[in-house]
C-alpha cells in the first residue's frame, strides 16, 4: 500500500518526502485544481524543484488537473495537461472526460489516474475511464462502506485509491454544488469549495456568527472554537431542532481499519490536506508511514497505537475523528 | 431558432404507490412531449418495483409521450447495480444515465442514451467524446449558466439534443448518507421511509429563519425553485431541443400548461404561487444558484 500526501507548497512536498511519503500530490497555481486557494499550490519553477527533491529520494509526484473547465477556460486546462506533461510528473490525476481524452491523446505515456472529483463509486464507471482513457489507477469518493470498496476494487481493471484521512467530505465528491448555489463558485468550476472571499465571521449579541455570502452557517458560544464555513458542516433548524443537520465538524481517519484495507487489495491511502501547514503534513505523514508499515509488518496483530491517533487528533478538523463511511455495519 | 419541447423529469422525492400512479395518469394528459421515469435519489425507495415502472412507462408510451427511464444517481451496493443493468438493457426504451456506470453499461448495449444532470459535461471535449458513444441528448450540469451554454451549442456535435432544466428544485448534492433519516434522528438503515412525509423535501433553515435547503433522503435540494419560464425565448434563441420540468407534488399541471403557453408566445401566468416556497434563476444568469435575477 503506497502513501499518497499532500502538499500545497515546496516545504510540505519536502515535508511529506523526508517523514515517510510514497508520493506526494501537487496542483498548479490556478484553478485547474480542487484546491484553488490563495498562496497555495507551485508554479512550474517550485514544480521542477519539488520534483527534483522527491526524485532523489525515489518518491513519486503526482499533479492534480481535477476541475471542470468550461468552455471560455479550455486551453487553460489544456496547458496545464502539457505543463505536467513537460514537468515529467509521474501521474496526473484527472476528473473531466475532455481533459482525459485531451491527456490521453496528446502524452499517451503520461500515466493517469481518475481523481476523486469524477466522482465514480462503482467499477462500471471505472471501466468507462479505463477503457476510454487508459487511466491506471483510481481515487473512490468518500462515500462507500468498506464492502463496498472491496467489491469495487475486486471488479475493477485499475487500482483503487481511497482516503485514509483529513477533512471529511460527507457528499459525493465532483457532484456537489452547494458552494455554488450559495457563492456562485464550486469545487467543478473555480476549484474551492465555500471560497474564503465570501466568507465573513462577526461577533453579535447572539453569539459569533459565521456566513458564507449572505448564508448565516453557525452561531458559537461563548466556549465554542468558530469553524469554517463550509454548508455541509454548519448549524440549522430541521423542524424544531437546530443541529448539525448534515455532518459534525470532524475528520476522517481510518488508521484501524488498515489491515481491512490492505487484505481488500487497496492499492494506495491518500492524505487529505494540501491547504494545510507542513506541520500537518509531517505530523500526519509520520504517523501513516509507521503505521503502514507496521501493518505490512504484521496485519493480524496490527492496532492502531494510542500515540497514533493522539498525534493525528492534534491536527484534525473539529478535534475528533470518524470512521467516515467505511464503517456501516448493516451493509 | 429552435421550437424546444417540454419533458417532465424524473419525480426526485418519495410519494406513495398511490400518488405515483395518480400524478402519472394526469401527466398522460399534460402537455408535456417527454417523460423521465425512474427512482434516481435512493435505491430504498420502493413503492414502485423496476416492473411497475416498466408497466407505467408502457401506460405513458401508449399515450403518446416519449418515455425515457432514469437511472439511480449514486451507485453504492452491487444490488444496485443489478438494477441499473435491467434498465440499461431495455430493449424498448431510451435511458437516461444519472452516473458514468450507467454511461459505461449503455455504451456496451450499443444503444442512443441521455445524461442526466449529474453526469458531469463541463465543455465540448467532454460532449465530443460522449457523442462518439451515443448520446443523443444531454441535460446541461445545473449549475452552468447560459453563456456556457451558448459556447456549448456552438461547437455541438451534430445529433445531439440538449436540455435545460427550467423549472424545480435543483438537486444540488449527494451523499451517503440520508439527512431525512438524520433529522428524525433515525439511521439510514432504519430511516423508516420519513421521505414519504416530505412530498417536496424537508425544509432546512438557517438560524436566522431563513429557508435555506430541503432535504430529501440522501439528496439536499434547493428549498427555492429554479424557474426559467421568463426565459423561453432566450432559449429558443439559442437552440435549446428540450425544456425540462422537475415534478413537485402540487400543481405541475399549471406550470407544464404555463410553459407551454411560454413556448408559443402567450403570456404565460405567473408560477409564483404555484411553488413550495420562492423562485431563484442564478445559476441561468452567471451568478450564485440562490439569486434572482428577473
Amino acid at each position: 500500500m503506497e502513501l499518497v500526501c499532500p502538499a500545497g507548497n515546496l516545504p510540505s512536498l519536502k515535508a511529506a518526502v523526508d517523514n515517510g511519503a510514497d508520493a506526494v500530490y501537487i496542483g498548479l497555481r490556478n484553478d485547474t485544481n480542487a484546491r484553488h486557494f490563495p498562496g497555495l499550490n507551485f508554479n512550474e519553477k517550485r514544480a521542477t524543484d519539488g520534483i527534483a527533491y522527491a526524485r532523489r529520494k525515489g518518491v513519486r509526484v503526482f499533479l492534480a488537473i481535477n476541475t471542470y473547465p468550461r468552455p471560455d477556460g479550455w486551453e487553460r486546462w489544456q496547458a496545464a495537461v502539457d505543463t505536467a506533461a513537460s514537468l515529467g510528473v509521474d501521474a496526473l490525476i484527472c476528473a473531466d472526460i475532455g481533459v482525459l481524452d485531451y491527456a490521453s491523446n496528446r502524452w499517451p505515456d503520461l500515466n493517469l489516474h481518475l481523481s476523486v472529483q469524477a466522482s465514480s463509486t462503482n467499477y462500471e464507471a471505472l471501466r468507462f475511464y479505463h477503457e476510454n482513457f487508459g487511466i491506471k489507477r483510481a481515487v473512490l469518493p468518500r462515500v462507500l462502506s468498506l464492502s463496498q470498496v472491496k467489491n469495487v476494487v475486486e471488479n475493477s481493471p485499475v487500482g483503487i485509491e481511497v482516503f485514509g484521512f483529513g477533512s471529511l467530505c460527507v457528499m459525493v465528491e465532483g457532484r456537489c454544488i452547494l458552494s455554488s448555489y450559495v457563492t456562485g463558485e464550486s469545487p467543478n468550476t473555480c476549484g474551492a469549495c465555500s471560497p474564503a472571499k465570501f466568507v465573513t465571521y462577526k461577533e453579535t449579541p447572539q453569539g459569533m456568527e459565521s456566513r458564507l455570502g449572505d448564508v448565516l452557517t453557525d452561531r458559537y458560544g461563548k466556549n465554542e472554537q468558530a469553524g469554517y464555513p463550509t454548508i455541509c458542516k454548519g448549524r440549522f433548524e430541521v423542524g424544531d431542532n437546530t443541529f448539525y443537520a448534515i455532518e459534525e465538524p470532524t475528520s476522517l481517519n481510518t488508521l484501524e481499519l488498515l489491515p481491512e484495507l490492505q487484505a481488500a487489495g487497496i492499492e494506495a491511502i491518500k492524505i487529505e490536506g494540501r491547504q494545510r501547514s507542513p506541520a500537518y503534513v509531517a505530523q500526519v505523514t509520520r504517523v501513516w508511514r509507521q503505521a503502514i508499515d507496521a501493518c505490512k509488518q504484521n496485519p493480524d496483530r496490527f492496532s492502531a497505537r494510542a500515540e497514533w491517533n493522539h498525534e493525528l487528533d492534534k491536527v484534525s478538523e473539529g478535534a475528533t475523528t470518524t470512521l467516515g463511511p467505511y464503517y456501516r455495519p448493516w451493509q | 431558432m429552435s421550437n424546444p419541447r417540454l419533458s417532465l423529469g424524473p419525480n426526485l422525492f418519495y410519494w406513495s404507490r398511490d400518488d405515483i400512479f395518480d400524478f402519472y395518469a394526469e401527466v398522460a394528459e399534460m402537455p408535456v412531449e417527454i417523460v423521465y421515469l425512474g427512482e434516481t435519489v435512493c435505491s430504498k425507495r420502493r413503492s414502485l418495483r423496476t416492473e411497475d415502472w416498466f408497466d407505467l412507462a408502457d401506460r405513458l408510451s401508449s399515450a403518446g409521450k416519449e418515455v425515457v427511464l432514469s437511472t439511480l444517481s449514486l451507485l453504492e451496493a452491487e444490488s444496485e447495480m443489478l438494477t441499473l443493468r435491467r434498465l440499461c438493457e431495455n430493449d424498448r426504451f431510451m435511458v437516461e444515465a444519472n452516473d458514468m456506470g450507467a454511461v459505461q453499461l449503455l455504451i456496451k448495449q450499443g444503444v442512443p442514451f441521455a445524461t442526466g444532470p449529474t453526469v458531469n459535461i463541463y465543455n465540448p471535449a467532454t460532449l465530443q467524446v460522449l457523442a462518439n458513444k451515443g448520446l443523443k441528448r444531454w441535460v446541461m450540469p445545473i449549475e452552468l449558466s447560459k453563456e456556457t451554454l451558448a459556447e456549448m451549442q456552438t461547437k455541438r456535435p451534430e445529433g445531439v439534443e440538449t436540455e435545460i432544466f427550467a423549472f424545480g428544485r435543483m438537486p444540488l448534492t449527494l451523499s451517503a448518507r440520508c439527512f431525512t433519516a438524520r433529522s428524525h434522528n433515525l439511521p439510514k438503515d432504519d430511516c423508516q421511509y420519513k421521505c414519504l412525509d416530505y412530498p417536496d423535501g424537508r425544509l432546512l433553515s438557517t438560524q436566522e429563519k431563513k429557508p435555506f435547503l430541503a432535504l430529501n433522503g440522501i439528496q439536499t435540494v434547493s428549498s427555492l425553485t429554479c424557474n426559467l419560464l421568463s426565459e423561453t425565448t432566450e432559449m429558443k434563441r439559442l437552440d435549446v431541443d428540450v425544456l425540462r420540468i422537475s415534478p413537485q407534488s402540487q400543481h405541475t399541471g399549471r406550470i407544464v400548461e404555463a410553459f407551454h403557453h411560454a413556448l408559443q408566445d402567450e403570456p404565460p401566468p405567473p408560477l409564483d404561487r404555484y411553488v413550495p416556497l420562492g423562485t431563484c434563476d442564478g445559476y441561468w444568469h452567471g451568478s450564485a444558484g440562490m439569486e434572482s435575477k428577473r
